[in-house]
């Protein structure tokens, strides 16, 4: 049963069987281990940022190509649902049409850049979808009418998701059972339900054929796979689940603006989870999204305290200050592409396989 | 750059320009803007040389490339600050002379810093695209951050020497000062380039190894001492034109690199991952547009060169110059 969940893709590792189950489950019950606003709201992030980053894995880590426009993409799902909200008022349908004009919006884009880009060269992707992620943020922070400019939309969700809702009247260990608490678990729920779905695809005899273009484009041409064909059909699939990572965090924050999705920053934290948690593992998504949305949550104090200590040393007290964060998350970044190029997952597992190899010694 | 010269992408210069005339109504607003286009096409090419080539010697894809022309920016703020006197000068020698102090500034720092990016960064990587682009871009986010530590992360008013301030009227035409002398600098860099690569020997062997590079090797040359020069060289010029875009804005900001990083790789995909001439051309188109779209219709600036992109690609997918053996 497990096994037929997970697409016989089974973590392959005992203590990333351990970290991925201890990550479930908390965030499964966050909303009672952990009690306040700050918790929750970190977990919210950690469940859109796996999907999005697992989305982002299928093209990075199985397909082996690079697209900077993965938070374009992220960033109309969550525009699609803040537009029809404020234009159509906060209803169901609202929020389906929403969602369906932004799957569109995506899958036309994905398919066009994915034609243009991929016939010739496979890096000209990289660079194209650089260009165009960037005319987009520009062209989205410019029709103010439309999106709210740099300022954004606050809207609202139908009335069963609004935090003023409550469904009992007493708190049940400690967590008031709202609205807020059903958001919670409706991204939770489709969260896993998108991961798994991820996992089936990247399984699937699809799969195989994009780690055999990863792996060497040339020759899988040879054996008469279309290679255009199968990275554009990827770049659309990670295109349109990234749409619904949108959809998810717009639910969740009931607001949408150029900073919370669009901007360079979030795509590279992208690409720093995918990084470190392992590229060409779903996995690697859900334990790099863990670390990294945790760590900017709750490190970033840390370097305050840092800061503060060695206030008077010029240089390193500017090093250490919090605004200076993404200076370590670049060297880390570096670092994690040279020497640990497996990421987290990738370790974990060869821990897993040398073992045997020690005992036949 | 042979006896052959593909004269077809130059007319489309030329045929922008002139179909941008009615276009655009008055004649003397054409040439100011056209004069313009020139002057932002011709910086853009000096970034993007350095570029284009790297991609065409060696196949590295340099996402960090916006560093130095951020850095190059940044440096001319500094020696604007350091030499405020002769920047307040209403002497026009002196204000050229400022100006070329910050450019040889740039080009400097730039450089050096190009090639300890090409020692630490890009050298172990080689020959894997994956990484490499993964790798560059974290370079250019940590240089970018150290960048901000050094000049603070606000942005810095970049005014220009008091002589250069203002413009001439050429005719009936208004042209900035300064966008003449950015003119006439692409000029004299794109007149060295093409000296260097047509009429040296190490251009020779610059252009052989764009062309095959295991033939150039197997002659016994080393094409990996090469490539660190070029690498150096096109930082030093991406610092230049870092330094004349922020004159040019009259403003600096630490984003300024990634926003003309954005314009350089469409500029080398128009010209063809590797091409010289494809590139100026390339630079040239793009300039010339972003100026007449952003005077006819603004909010479309960023998608007309895109728009160009894709013209171009559908007409030559390769790019406007192709270069042979890729």
């Amino acid at each position: 049963m497990l096994n037929r969940l997970l697409s016989h893709d089974l973590p392959r590792s005992r203590w990333l069987a351990l970290l991925l189950v201890a990550i479930v489950l908390v965030l499964a019950l966050t909303p009672f281990v952990f009690p306040g606003t700050r918790a929750l709201n970190v977990a919210a992030k950690v469940i859109v940022f796996i999907v999005l980053t697992a989305s982002f894995d299928l093209l990075l880590g199985y397909t082996g190509i690079v697209s900077f426009a993965h938070t374009m993409f992220f960033g109309i799902g969550a525009y699609g649902i803040a537009i029809a909200t404020t234009r159509l008022g906060p209803t169901w349908p609202a929020l389906a049409l929403g969602t369906a004009c932004a799957l569109v919006v995506s899958l036309a884009l994905a398919l066009v850049i994915g034609l243009f880009s991929l016939r010739v060269r496979a890096i000209f992707f990289a660079m194209i979808t650089l260009a165009v992620a960037s005319a987009f943020a520009t062209l989205a922070s410019q029709l103010s009418d439309f999106t709210g400019g740099e300022d954004g939309l606050s809207f609202k969700v139908p009335d069963a998701l609004q935090p003023g809702t409550s469904y009992a009247a007493d708190p049940v260990l400690g967590a008031s059972i709202d609205g807020r608490l059903l958001t919670y678990y409706v991204i939770f729920v489709a969260a896993v339900v998108l991961v798994l779905l991820l996992l089936r695809i990247v399984n699937s005899p699809f799969g195989r054929v994009l780690q055999a273009i990863r792996e060497n484009d040339f020759r899988a041409e040879a054996i008469g796979y279309r290679i255009v064909v199968f990275r554009t059909l990827a770049s659309v699939i990670s295109a349109v689940f990234a749409t619904l990572a949108g959809v998810l965090l717009a639910l969740w924050l009931r607001y949408n603006g150029p900073d919370t999705t669009l901007s360079f920053e979030i795509m590279l934290d992208v690409l720093l989870i995918v990084v470190i948690g392992g590229m060409g593992t779903i996995y690697g998504a859900i334990v790099g999204s863990t670390l990294l949305v945790l760590a900017q949550n709750y490190l970033q104090d840390l370097m305050k305290l840092a800061a503060g200590a060695v206030q008077d040393v010029p240089f390193l007290s500017q090093i250490v200050s919090p605004e200076r964060w993404l200076l370590w998350l670049g060297v880390l970044f570096v670092l994690s592409v040279y020497y640990f190029p497996s990421g987290v997952v990738g370790r974990l597992r060869a821990l897993h396989v040398r073992r045997p190899d020690h005992a036949k010694r | 750059m042979t006896a052959r010269l593909d004269a077809r992408p130059l007319a489309l210069v030329a045929g922008l320009a002139f179909v941008a005339w009615p276009l655009v109504g008055s004649s003397s607003t054409w040439l100011t803007l056209t004069l313009a286009g020139l002057a932002m096409g011709m910086i853009v090419f000096i970034a993007a040389s350095g570029l284009t080539l790297v991609f065409g010697l060696m196949d590295v894809l340099n996402f960090g490339h916006s560093l130095f022309i951020a850095l190059g920016a940044f440096v001319a703020t500094s020696v604007f600050a350091a030499l405020a006197g002769e920047a307040a000068s209403t002497s026009v020698a002196t204000s050229l002379g400022l100006v070329g102090v910050a450019m040889l500034a740039a080009m400097t720092l730039s450089g050096t810093i190009g090639l300890a990016f090409e020692r630490v960064i890009v050298r172990p990587v080689y020959g894997h695209h994956l990484k490499q682009i993964l790798v560059t871009i974290g370079g250019a986010i940590v240089g970018e951050e150290l960048i901000k530590v050094v000049w603070g992360p606000a942005q810095i008013a970049l005014p220009p020497p008091e002589a250069l301030r203002g413009s001439l009227l050429i005719g009936e035409a208004t042209v900035d000062k300064l966008r003449l002398v950015s003119v006439a600098v692409g000029l004299v860099v794109l007149a060295l380039l093409l000296w260097t690569l047509n009429r040296t020997k190490i251009g020779l062997l610059i252009r052989a190894g764009v062309q095959d590079r295991e033939m150039v090797e197997s002659l016994g040359y080393r094409i990996r001492r090469l490539f660190v020069g070029v690498f150096a060289a096109g930082s030093a010029l991406a610092g230049l034109g870092g330094c004349l875009w922020g004159m040019n804005q009259q403003i600096v900001t630490p984003q300024i690199g990634g926003q003309v990083n954005v314009l350089l790789f469409i500029v080398i995909i128009i010209g063809g991952l590797g091409s010289t001439l494809g590139c100026l051309v390339g630079a040239l188109l793009v300039g010339l547009l972003t100026n007449y779209v952003g005077f006819l219709a603004p909010k479309a600036t960023m998608f007309s060169s895109i728009g160009l992109m894709v013209a171009v690609l559908l007409w030559r997918p390769q790019g406007l110059y192709p270069v042979v053996n890729r």
